[in-house]
């Protein structure tokens, strides 16, 4: 196992945390650098993802000790399909994602690019090892990190951002201390922290009220982490005020990493015969995640901001990849899986969409873009790509997850979920249509109109390269996603599954 | 029943500490009194984690002359551990005073309510 593949394992993490101090360094001197440095940092390390992802599937799952500890007293990283997966999908994203926020940054944000830079990419650092980690402490020293860099971004924002921020950093300290209580009680009964060894010393534990209790502190405080519904009151906010490119960062990728830690969690940490049947948690979680999808869509109804209508989509969203984990059969499974992948691609085309009407409009309001197609036909042809999406209409990405969830739900027998999901469609349809209907026509009637013609159709004028390649990029993943589903369940995400499933 | 109040009383002491933090969290309306119970709530886990390494008469967990007996020593696991937790809190409490030095800056109060009310 010692061949040079394995060493990515370590860069993934190496090139952009050290990459997050060159760039204060570099900045300094040359202000321009900072993007760069940021770009060709999470450029190697989308490179180092996807060698992992190749070694995982050809050669088996990948075992790192750092500094040549063995486990269970050093920390491993551990790549197996579904890290694998992980990894690349939150590369990727970011990639793109920084790609277009250049030209956003300069203007939203001109004399803090530099320091900007530096947190983002710690950011990035602090996404990358929760995927990669297979130590239950290490895990939380990374979540701490992403979250950390998360509120200082978000609270650079416009106003009202502060106190989204400050909201943020109370609801994600309590989600990140109860993990944390979570792995204290874990280790009071077994010792350990690794996440391989902690599945083997614990079954014969299972009938401890302590390990429960820790089950229950670490699926708490990841439901907070990742605005699962009646837990979900900082995400709105948080989104909606940050600025866009930061939005664009965090909205597709945050939410669905904390995802992977809960599937982490219940699947790897515990067995899952435990985690979904012990209590009927499974039940719980599936009845919360289908209020969170209904709840979620018809929040997202009501608002007129482009960007909190999404991070309530988000909500509800989140809604169904929960759904997926509390089904608890295979199909559920592949669907949460395959909708983290999609719902990231499709949060951050329409994330960065609503950042290219932000730069070139100013505006958010979905009934002041009176025939914005005009100016940017692009941009809105991603947004409509976007939408289809959202909604599930067949070649897109959106409708194959929901395929899955919907077929897991009959597996589970149970007809009210599929009624969910369908209904939520429709709502999805309802308030997407809403955007896509202004983005198109002219308000005909009603006080709305003056306003909606003050972005008056004019010359076309694209957002420049830089934003609009991404954009475009990330509307052809969706197809492409869409398009080669089979190809990536039956390549990746089959492996993926735990064993028994 | 004296056993399970007064033999786990570093478990209790936690527990009541973590609960007056957490309701300076949710329940006051002052930020940087929320602040405050953060920082109560996160040095309630620490001292749960400290408790839980001790032995009664068990020294420093350092190789010494004589006979080496594992149940000798405490556990230093969960105090390093804890090192690692003080300097997440200490970030999280240093960003989130720089946060509220923000919004000290743009709407001269700490109140919830007022800054709510200027918001909109």
């Amino acid at each position: 196992m010692n061949t040079p593949h394995v060493q990515a394992t370590i860069l993934i993490i190496l090139i952009p945390l050290m990459s997050s101090y060159a760039i204060p360094l570099l900045g300094w001197r040359w202000r321009g650098s900072a993007f760069f440095v940021a770009l060709a940092a999470i450029g190697a390390s989308t490179v180092c993802s996807f060698i992992l992802l190749y070694t995982v599937l050809t050669q088996g799952t990948i075992h790192y000790h750092l500094g040549g500890w063995l486990p269970p007293w050093g920390i491993e990283y551990v790549i197996d399909p579904l890290n694998g997966f992980m990894g690349v999908a939150v590369c990727v994203i970011s990639f793109l994602v920084t790609l277009s926020s250049k030209e956003s940054v300069q203007k939203e944000l001109p004399d803090k690019k530099v320091r900007f830079y530096t947190i983002y990419l710690l950011l990035f650092t602090g996404l990358m090892g929760i995927v990669v980690t297979g130590d239950v402490f290490n895990l939380y020293v990374f979540l701490e990190i992403a979250s950390l860099t998360a509120y200082a971004l978000i609270a650079i924002g416009e106003d009202g951002a502060p106190l989204a921020s400050f909201n943020y950093i109370i609801m994600g300290t309590i989600g990140a201390c109860f993990y944390l209580l979570g792995v204290g009680y874990l280790y009071i009964v077994t010792g350990s922290l690794n996440i391989a060894d902690l599945a083997k010393l614990l079954p014969p534990l299972y009938h401890s009220k302590v390990v429960l209790i820790a089950l229950a502190f670490f699926l708490i405080g990841t439901a907070i982490k990742m605005g699962l519904f009646p837990l979900h009151v900082w995400l709105p906010d948080a989104y909606t005020y940050a600025p866009s490119s930061v939005s664009t960062f965090i909205a597709p990728l945050m939410t669905k990493v904390m995802a992977y830690i809960l599937i982490r969690v219940m699947f790897s940490v515990f067995q899952p015969s435990y985690s979904l049947e012990v209590v009927p948690l499974g039940v719980i979680m599936s009845w919360l995640a289908a209020a969170a999808i209904l709840v979620g869509s018809i929040m997202a109804l009501a608002q007129k901001d482009l960007k909190r209508m999404l991070a309530y989509s988000s909500v509800s969203q989140i809604g169904y990849i929960v759904l997926g984990v509390g089904l608890g059969n295979k199909m559920g499974l592949l669907g949460a899986y395959l909708h983290i992948l999609n719902h990231a691609f499709m949060k951050a085309c329409l994330f960065a969409v609503a950042m290219a009407l932000m730069y070139r409009t100013g505006r958010r309001n979905i009934f002041q873009l009176g025939r914005i197609h005009r100016r940017m036909p692009f941009t809105i042809g991603a947004l409509v790509i976007g939408a289809l999406s959202m909604v599930g209409i067949p070649p897109t990405a959106g409708f194959f997850s929901k395929w899955y969830l919907i077929l897991g739900s009959i597996d589970a027998r149970n007809w009210f979920f599929v009624a969910v999901i369908l209904i939520s469609s429709l709502l999805n349809a309802l308030y997407f249509f809403r955007v896509i209907e202004n983005a198109y026509f002219e308000e005909k009637h009603g006080h709305l109109q003056e306003e909606a013609m003050t972005v008056v159709a004019g010359e076309r004028e694209e957002v420049p390269l830089s934003m609009l390649i991404p954009i475009i990029l990330l509307a052809a993943g969706i197809l492409l996603l869409g398009l080669f589903n089979e190809r990536i369940i039956s390549g990746i995400l089959v492996f993926a599954l735990p064993p028994g499933f | 029943m004296s056993e399970y109040l007064i033999g786990k009383y570093n478990y209790w002491i936690y527990v009541v500490l973590m609960m007056i933090g957490f309701y300076a969290m949710m329940g006051k309306r002052n930020l940087v009194k929320k602040l405050i119970g953060m920082n109560i709530f996160q040095t309630a886990i620490i001292l749960y984690y400290i408790s839980i390494g001790v032995k009664k008469g068990g020294t420093l967990p350092v190789a010494m002359e004589g006979t080496l007996r594992a149940a000798d020593y405490i556990n230093p696991l969960p105090h390093v551990l804890m090192l690692t937790a003080i300097v997440v809190s200490v970030s999280t409490t240093g960003v989130a005073l720089a946060v509220l030095l923000l919004i000290w800056r743009r709407y001269k109060s700490l109140e919830e309510d007022e800054i709510l009310k200027s918001i909109r």
